[in-house]
C-alpha cells in the first residue's frame, strides 16, 4: 500500500542537533559531509540553473543575428556562461556534492579524513563564488575575455578581470582541498576488510580526481596570479612588447584546463559504474578494468593539453605529439564503456529513471568523444578549431555527459538523500525533453561548425540561420526538460512518498543505513567480506 | 599519519604551483640567455649566498627541534623554534634591502627604467620579483605558523605524545628551503 | 590494508649536522662551479645537479622521506614527473618551432 506522506519526513542527519541557536550557523559550522555535501548540492543546482539561463539567452540572441543583444554584452554573456558553469558547478560538481555525501558511507568511515578542512573547503567555494559573480555587478563591466582569459587581451580589456581571476583562484584552493582530503580519506580510512579491489567504482574515481585536483589545479592558481600581476603591476609575462609569449599563456592555461574536463567527468563515471550494476542486477563486468582505466584517463589526459592550440603557432612536433596521446586517451575511456555496455548485455534491465539518464550518458558521451577524435586529428583541427563544432563536442561530453550523470545521481541517490521517493512518471517525462531537445540543440552545431559557422560570435552570414533557429529551438525543449525534471525532484522533497533504505536493490554500503542517514554514519563500523557487486554470486545462494 | 600523508599532499601541489613559474623561467631563459646572464650579473651574490646560509641553517635548526620534542625536551625545541623563526625573519629582512637597492635603482615591474632595458631582461626581473616574492610570502607564512607551534610548545599541547603540527610545520619550512634551493643559482649564478 | 608509514627512527644529532656540513658544502661547490666556470657552457646545468644534489639531502634527512613507506617515494615522483612532462612538453612547442 502506497501512502503519501505529507508530513516532513527529514529526521537523519537533518535533525538539529542543539549546537547553535540558527540553524544557518548549525549548518554553515557543520563538519559532517553528509550536511557539506547537501549544502554544496544546492549551492550547485542555483548556480546550475543561472548559467542555463545565460546559455537560453545566448541561443535566443542567436535566432537573428544581432537582434537582442551587442557585441559587448553578448561577449560578457558567453563568458559568464563559461565560468558559472565551468568554475561554480561542473568541476566542484560531482565530487563535492556526491563525493561528499557518500564516500565516506560507500567506504565504510564515519567522515572523510579532514573534517575542518572540507568545511573549509566550503567556505572557499562560497567566497570564490561571491567574488566572481560580484565581477558582474561592481563598477566597471563583465568580463568579457571568455572563460579562457586569454592574454594578452585579459591583460588589457578595462573588464572586471582581476576580481573575476581572485574569485577563480579561491575556488581553485577550494578544490585542491577537497581532492586532497578525498584521496586521503580513501587511503586511511577503508573499513577492515574492504581492500582496494573490493571498493566500488565511485570511489576510484574520486580517487583519480583527486590526484588530478591536486597536481594541475596549482597551475590554474599561478597562471591566474600572472593575469593579476599582469594588470596590477604591468608584469608582461605574455606580452610580446616586454619580451613575453602569448602561446606562454595558452600553455599555463591549458595544462590545468585539459586535465580538469577530467575532473568532471571522472567522478561521472563513478556515477554510471554505480547505477548500471544496480538496473542490471549484473556485476559490474572487468570491474578492475574499470578501476584502473580511470587512473589511467587520469594520467594520459595530463599530457593531452596542447590539442587546445593547434592553431596557435605551436611547433609541429609539439603537435603531432598532443595529437598522438590525444587519440590514446580514447583508450581506457572506451575500456569502461565497453564494459558498461558488457554489463547491460543479458541483464535483468528495470528501466527507472537512474538508468535512463545513465544510458543516455553512454550515448551523449560517446558521440562527444567519437567527434573529439575528430577534432583530434591535426587536419581536421585547422579547419574546425574556433568553430561551433567545437561547442557542440565540450557540450555533448560536459553536459550530455557529466551533466546527465548528475541529474542520474539526482535521482539514483535522491531517497537515500531526501528519505522520499520521486515521480517515476514526471522523471521520464522530463528525460524525453531534456534528450530531444538536447540532441537539437547541440547536434545542429556540429553541422554549423562543418559549414564554418565561428564561435563566440554574436552576428553571422544568412545562411547559417536556418541551423541557429534549429539549434535555439532544441534549446527551448531543452529548457522545459529541465524544469519538469527539477519540478518533479522539488516537489517530491515534500510531497513524495516515503522512501524505504533499498528502494533500488543495490548492494553498496549507503544502501543498509536509513533514507537520509543518521549524523554518525555507521552504528559499527562494518567487516567487508565481499566485492561490491556481488548479483551472481547472491543469485546463486 | 594521515595528518603527514595530507601534509606532504600539500606540498605536491606547492611543487606544481613553484613549478609553473619555474617553467616559464626555462622557457625564457632559454629564448634570452644573454639577457638573463646580464640581468644575473645585477644581483648581490653575497646577500644571495648569505641567505641560503640563513635557510638552510633554520632547516637544521626545525629539525633538531622536533628532535627534541620526541624526547621530551620542550625547552630546548622552543629555543632551537626560536632560533628557525629569527632567521626567517633575517631572510625577509636582507630580502627586503636586495628589493629596496633594485627599487631605487629603477628596476620595478612596468618600470620606465625596467622597460628601456633588453626584452629578456624586462623578463629576468619580472621573474626575480614575482618568484622571489612569492617565495618570501611563503617565508612570511612559515615564520608565523612556526611561532604558533612555539606557542604550543611552551604550553606543553605539542610534546612527545602529540607532535604531528610540529613535524608537519617543519616539513613545510624544509619545502621553502628547497624552493629557495632552486632560485639560489637560478637568479644569482647564472652569469 | 593501510599502506606503511613506518614510524620515525630517531635520527640522531649527528646525522643531522653532518647532512647540514654537506649541504654547505655542496653550497661551495655550486659558488665554484658557477664563478670558476669549472664546466665551462655546463655551469647552469652543473648548478642545477647540485642544486639536485641538496635538495635530496633535505628531501631525504630533513623532511625523513629515506625513512617513510614507498608509496609517499612513489607520490612524490609522480608529482615531479608531472612537473617534468609539463615543462617537456612546453620546450618541444618552444625549441622546435
Amino acid at each position: 500500500m502506497t501512502l503519501r506522506n505529507e508530513t516532513p519526513v527529514a529526521a537523519g542527519f537533518y535533525e538539529r542537533t542543539g549546537k547553535y541557536r540558527w540553524i544557518i550557523a548549525e549548518w554553515m559550522m557543520s563538519t559532517d559531509h553528509k550536511r557539506i555535501g547537501v549544502m554544496y548540492l544546492m549551492a550547485l543546482l542555483s548556480f546550475f540553473s543561472v548559467g542555463v539561463v545565460l546559455g537560453f539567452t545566448i541561443r535566443l540572441s542567436l535566432l537573428s543575428p544581432g537582434w537582442l543583444v551587442g557585441q559587448q554584452t553578448y561577449n560578457e554573456l558567453f563568458t559568464l556562461h563559461g565560468i558559472i558553469q565551468i568554475f561554480l558547478f561542473i568541476i566542484p560538481g560531482i565530487p563535492v556534492a556526491f563525493g561528499n555525501i557518500f564516500l565516506p558511507i560507500l567506504i565504510g568511515a564515519q567522515d572523510v579524513a579532514f573534517p575542518r578542512i572540507n568545511r573549509l573547503s566550503w567556505w572557499l567555494y562560497v567566497t570564490g563564488a561571491v567574488i566572481v559573480l560580484l565581477s558582474i555587478f561592481i563598477k566597471g563591466s563583465p568580463p568579457d575575455t571568455g572563460w579562457t582569459f586569454y592574454a594578452p587581451y585579459s591583460i588589457r580589456t578595462p573588464a572586471n578581470i582581476s576580481i573575476a581571476v581572485m574569485g577563480v583562484f579561491v575556488l581553485g584552493f577550494s578544490s585542491i582541498l577537497t581532492g586532497l582530503n578525498f584521496v586521503t580519506t580513501i587511503h586511511r580510512l577503508r573499513a577492515p576488510g574492504m581492500s582496494w579491489f573490493r571498493m566500488p567504482a565511485f570511489p576510484w574515481t574520486l580517487y583519480a580526481t583527486g590526484w588530478v585536483q591536486m597536481l594541475a589545479t596549482p597551475v590554474l592558481a599561478i597562471t591566474l596570479l600572472f593575469i593579476f600581476l599582469g594588470r596590477f603591476f604591468g608584469v608582461g609575462f605574455f606580452d610580446p612588447t616586454k619580451g613575453g609569449d602569448p602561446i606562454l599563456y595558452e600553455h599555463l592555461f591549458w595544462m590545468y584546463s585539459h586535465p580538469a574536463v577530467y575532473i568532471m567527468v571522472l567522478p561521472a563515471m563513478g556515477i554510471i559504474s554505480e547505477i548500471v550494476p544496480v538496473f542490471s542486477r549484473r556485476s559490474l563486468f572487468g570491474y578492475v578494468a574499470v578501476c584502473m582505466s580511470a587512473l589511467g584517463i587520469a594520467v594520459v589526459g595530463y599530457a593531452v593539453w596542447g590539442h587546445h592550440m593547434f592553431t596557435s603557432g605551436m611547433s609541429d612536433t609539439a603537435r603531432v605529439i598532443f595529437s598522438f596521446v590525444s587519440f590514446l586517451v580514447a583508450v581506457p575511456s572506451g575500456v569502461k564503456i565497453f564494459n558498461w555496455v558488457s554489463t547491460l548485455y543479458k541483464g535483468s534491465i528495470e528501466t527507472d529513471a537512474p538508468l535512463l539518464f545513465a544510458l543516455s550518458f553512454i550515448f551523449l558521451f560517446s558521440i562527444g568523444g567519437l567527434t573529439g577524435l575528430i577534432i583530434g586529428s591535426l587536419a581536421p583541427n585547422l579547419h574546425l578549431h574556433g568553430t561551433y563544432f567545437i561547442v557542440g563536442h565540450f557540450h555533448y561530453v560536459m553536459f550530455g555527459g557529466a551533466g546527465f550523470a548528475i541529474i542520474a545521481g539526482l535521482h539514483y541517490w535522491f531517497p537515500k538523500i531526501t528519505g522520499r521517493m520521486y515521480s517515476e512518471k514526471f522523471a521520464k517525462i522530463g528525460w524525453l525533453n531534456l534528450f530531444v531537445g538536447f540532441n537539437i540543440l547541440y547536434f545542429s552545431m556540429f553541422i554549423l561548425g562543418f559549414q564554418g559557422m565561428p564561435r563566440r560570435y554574436f552576428d553571422y552570414p544568412p545562411q547559417y540561420h536556418t541551423n541557429h533557429v534549429i539549434s535555439t529551438m532544441g534549446s527551448w525543449f531543452l529548457a522545459i526538460g529541465l524544469i519538469i525534471i527539477f519540478a518533479n525532484l522539488i516537489r517530491s522533497i515534500f510531497k513524495g512518498e516515503k522512501a524505504p533504505a533499498n528502494p533500488w536493490g543495490g548492494k553498496t554500503l549507503e544502501w543498509t543505513l536509513p533514507s537520509p542517514p543518521s549524523h554518525e554514519n555507521f552504528r559499527e563500523i562494518p567487516v567487508i567480506t565481499r566485492g561490491p557487486y556481488p548479483y551472481e554470486e547472491e543469485a546463486r545462494l | 599519519m594521515g595528518k603527514k600523508m595530507g601534509m606532504w599532499f600539500f606540498l605536491f601541489t606547492e611543487i606544481l604551483f613553484f613549478g609553473g613559474m619555474f617553467l616559464l623561467y626555462s622557457i625564457y631563459r632559454y629564448k634570452y640567455s644573454q639577457d638573463f646572464h646580464s640581468g644575473a650579473a645585477e644581483e648581490n651574490i653575497i646577500l644571495g649566498t648569505v641567505n641560503t646560509v640563513i635557510l638552510l641553517t633554520s632547516s637544521l635548526m626545525i629539525a633538531l627541534a622536533i628532535a627534541a620534542v620526541k624526547k621530551g625536551k620542550n625547552i630546548l625545541s622552543s629555543q632551537l623554534q626560536l632560533a628557525t623563526i629569527l632567521m626567517g625573519v633575517a631572510f625577509l629582512v636582507i630580502k627586503y634591502f636586495e628589493w629596496t637597492a633594485k627599487i631605487d635603482m629603477g628596476i620595478y615591474p612596468n618600470s620606465p627604467v625596467l622597460l628601456k632595458l633588453a626584452k629578456g631582461e624586462i623578463l629576468f626581473f619580472g621573474l626575480y620579483y614575482v618568484m622571489t616574492g612569492l617565495h618570501g610570502l611563503h617565508v612570511l607564512v612559515g615564520v608565523v605558523v612556526i611561532s604558533f607551534m612555539l606557542y604550543f610548545t611552551r604550553r606543553e599541547t605539542i610534546n612527545l605524545e602529540n607532535y604531528a603540527r610540529l613535524e608537519n610545520t617543519g616539513l613545510y619550512w624544509h619545502f621553502v628551503d628547497i624552493v629557495w634551493i632552486y632560485l639560489y643559482p637560478l637568479f644569482y649564478l647564472v652569469t | 590494508m593501510k599502506e606503511k608509514f613506518t614510524e620515525d627512527q630517531a635520527v640522531t644529532t649527528g646525522t643531522y649536522t653532518a647532512v647540514w656540513l654537506a649541504l654547505l658544502l655542496l653550497l661551495a661547490s655550486t659558488i665554484a662551479v658557477a664563478k670558476l666556470r669549472l664546466l665551462a657552457q655546463f655551469s647552469v646545468l652543473g648548478s642545477l645537479l647540485i642544486a639536485c644534489a641538496k635538495a635530496g639531502l633535505v628531501l631525504a634527512f630533513f623532511m625523513h622521506l629515506k625513512y617513510e613507506g614507498r608509496f609517499l617515494k612513489v607520490m612524490l615522483t609522480v608529482a615531479i614527473a608531472a612537473l617534468t612532462l609539463l615543462i617537456g612538453l612546453t620546450f618541444v612547442d618552444v625549441w622546435l618551432r
